[in-house]
Parts: C-alpha cells; sequence; structure tokens
C-alpha cells in the first residue's frame, strides 16, 4: 500500500465527487451496482430472521418437550383459550402480510402515494391485531384466572400442567405481540422516509426488507395459532 | 434493472389459499384424529408458511446464496427439533416385562 501523503484526504474527496457524478446517491460506494446492494441487504435480512428462527425454534422446541410431558394440561389449557379470536387474528395478521407485500409493490413500481397507503393499512392491521389480543383475550384471561402469577387459579388435577401452558401461551404471544410493535415503529420511521419520497424503483431496500420482517412475524403466528388455540380440539 | 414486480393477482391469490387454509386447519381440529391432529396443524402451518416465503418474501426471485442459506437455516432447525424430540420421546421406555427377552434378563439374579 501507497504511503499516504499529505494531500491524500482532499485526493479521496475529489475521488468521492467523481464516483457521486457517476452513481445515485442511494448506492453506496463499496457496491458494484444496486443489483448487489440489494442483493447484499436481502442477504443480511435473512441471517437476521435466521437467528430469530432459532430464537423462537428453541421456544417452540421447549413447547414440544412439554406438551409431550404433560399432554392433558396442555390439551385441557388449550380449550380455555378463544379459538373464534384467535383466527380472526389470523386473518388479521394475514390481511396485514397482504397490504405489506402491496407496499413493496408500490415501491417497486414508484408509486409514493399507494406506498404510504399500503403502510397505514398495515399499521391499522398490526394495531387491530394487537387490539384484538389485549382487550378481548388477555383481558378475557385476567378475568378468568388464566394468568400465572396474576391471580391464577384452575382446579382439578391437571391445574399445575394447564399453569405451565399459559406460561407458554403469555410467554410466546408476548414475544410475537413484542416483535409487532417493533415492526410498527420501524413503518413509522418508513412512513416518514416515503412522505419525503425516498423510496422509487431504483431504492426500495427499506421497504423489502421490513416486509421480510413482516412476514416472518407472520409466519411466528401462522405456527402459534394451531399450537396454542387447537392442540386441545374444538370436538 | 432486473426488479421482479409479483402481480397484485398473485399476491390475492396467495392471501386467498392462506384463508382457505386457515379455515382448513380450524376444520380439521373439529375433528377428532387423534395424534394426527397435531400432524395435520402442522403440516398446514409448513405450507402456509412456504407460501409466505416464497410468494411474499420473494423468495422465488432470490439469488442461489441467499435461498442456499436459507435452506441451511431451516435444516438447523429441523436438526433441532429432531434431536431434542429423540432425546426427550425416549428416555423412560420401561423394559419389557414378558416375552423371550425376560428369562434372559431375569437368569443372572439366582
Amino acid at each position: 500500500m501507497a504511503r499516504r501523503g499529505p494531500d491524500w484526504r482532499a485526493r479521496m474527496t475529489d475521488a468521492g465527487a467523481a464516483h457521486q457524478a457517476e452513481h445515485p446517491s442511494y448506492l453506496a460506494h463499496h457496491f458494484s451496482d444496486i443489483e448487489q446492494q440489494n442483493e447484499s441487504g436481502t442477504l443480511g435480512m435473512w441471517l437476521f430472521l435466521l437467528t430469530e428462527i432459532m430464537f423462537f425454534g428453541g421456544l417452540f422446541a421447549t413447547y414440544a418437550i412439554y406438551r409431550l410431558k404433560y399432554f392433558e394440561g396442555f390439551h385441557l389449557g388449550s380449550r380455555h383459550l378463544n379459538y373464534k379470536i384467535g383466527a380472526l387474528n389470523t386473518a388479521v395478521l394475514i390481511g396485514s402480510s397482504l397490504t405489506m407485500a402491496l407496499a413493496v409493490r408500490a415501491a417497486q413500481l414508484s408509486k409514493r402515494k399507494a406506498i404510504i397507503g399500503f403502510i397505514v393499512l398495515t399499521m391499522i392491521l398490526g394495531i387491530a391485531f394487537i387490539g384484538i389480543k389485549l382487550n378481548f383475550e388477555w383481558a378475557a384471561d385476567y378475568h378468568e384466572g388464566l394468568i400465572p402469577w396474576m391471580g391464577f387459579h384452575v382446579e382439578g388435577p391437571y391445574a399445575s400442567a394447564i399453569r405451565l401452558f399459559f406460561c407458554f401461551y403469555f410467554f410466546m404471544t408476548g414475544l410475537h405481540a413484542l416483535h409487532m410493535v417493533i415492526g410498527l415503529g420501524i413503518m413509522c420511521v418508513l412512513l416518514r422516509m416515503a412522505s419525503k419520497g425516498r423510496f422509487d424503483t431504483g431504492y426500495f431496500a427499506p421497504v423489502e426488507v421490513t416486509g421480510l420482517y413482516w412476514h416472518f412475524v407472520d409466519i411466528v403466528w401462522i405456527f402459534l395459532f394451531p399450537l396454542l388455540y387447537l392442540v386441545g380440539g374444538l370436538y | 434493472m432486473s426488479v421482479h414486480v409479483t402481480s397484485v393477482r398473485v399476491y390475492i391469490t396467495i392471501f386467498l389459499c392462506l384463508m382457505v387454509l386457515t379455515a382448513t386447519t380450524v376444520f380439521v381440529a373439529t375433528v377428532d384424529l387423534g395424534a394426527f391432529n397435531t400432524l395435520v396443524a402442522i403440516t398446514i402451518a409448513v405450507i402456509k408458511m412456504l407460501l409466505v416465503v416464497i410468494f411474499f418474501m420473494h423468495v422465488r426471485h432470490a439469488s442461489a446464496l441467499t435461498r442456499v442459506m436459507i435452506a441451511a437455516g431451516f435444516i438447523w432447525l429441523l436438526l433441532l427439533m429432531a434431536f431434542t424430540l429423540a432425546d426427550t420421546g425416549t428416555r423412560n421406555i420401561p423394559p419389557q416385562p414378558e416375552g423371550w427377552g425376560a428369562a434372559t434378563l431375569a437368569e443372572p439374579q439366582k
């Protein structure tokens, strides 16, 4: 490597300015083109999502162990849950995934108003999910005495196993809801960027990557719904 | 510029498929299939996951590197589940008290 002379900083700036002139501002210097930049971003987001998959995967594995061990308790615990509200929330969340996918599409096509519209719709559906959960489920669970350490009272021979089921239920759905709240926060930033007209056919990586995160949260719920609400059977 | 734009029609079709599968999983839960209830529920959830991953998350347009990495992640998850359940599921298998094994096992105690 050549030794840096006293004027190296100035030369760097000149090189930078020349580079800016050739390439759009959203293309980082270390990528040869926008496709490489997009691919790297997608790869990096998936890497993060894989750590999340292992994180939730550990929880699902623990759930599987205890469900095999305390089969009847998990069965009875599941029957305390309102599967109709669970199914409604599944529909709401899958709907929000659709609107998120359409927001990414709008960004790809440089439709600025549509980006904002679909992100707002996604946020409304996300907030609806959390609202339904808090209002119709967790509040009802509290009044029925189903929350461990918060007035839990279930009688019968399987009471302690049912309590364990509800520990899983609240931890898993709580963690899922936390991910949704984080997602809603990220979407606020997206809205700000979109309103400044930052996204178009050339640059839509933040919308795409947020979409990946939101769909991942949707997938976690796709597994949580049958494993929590339907394992007890509806017959 | 090779931006793959999926048509609205495809997105809505996938959404409707996911809705139908959700209704199916609720319906199957109303039928007593014994241990198969969980199997069917997980199978439907895996199909739904694949639809979301392939179409909503654009894996069908992703590079080979991204696909290989995602597949590796899921294989690792499968290992986690398989080895955990292979261990905990086979811990307390009681010894068979009857049959040809019982006589040979009982002999050394005399």
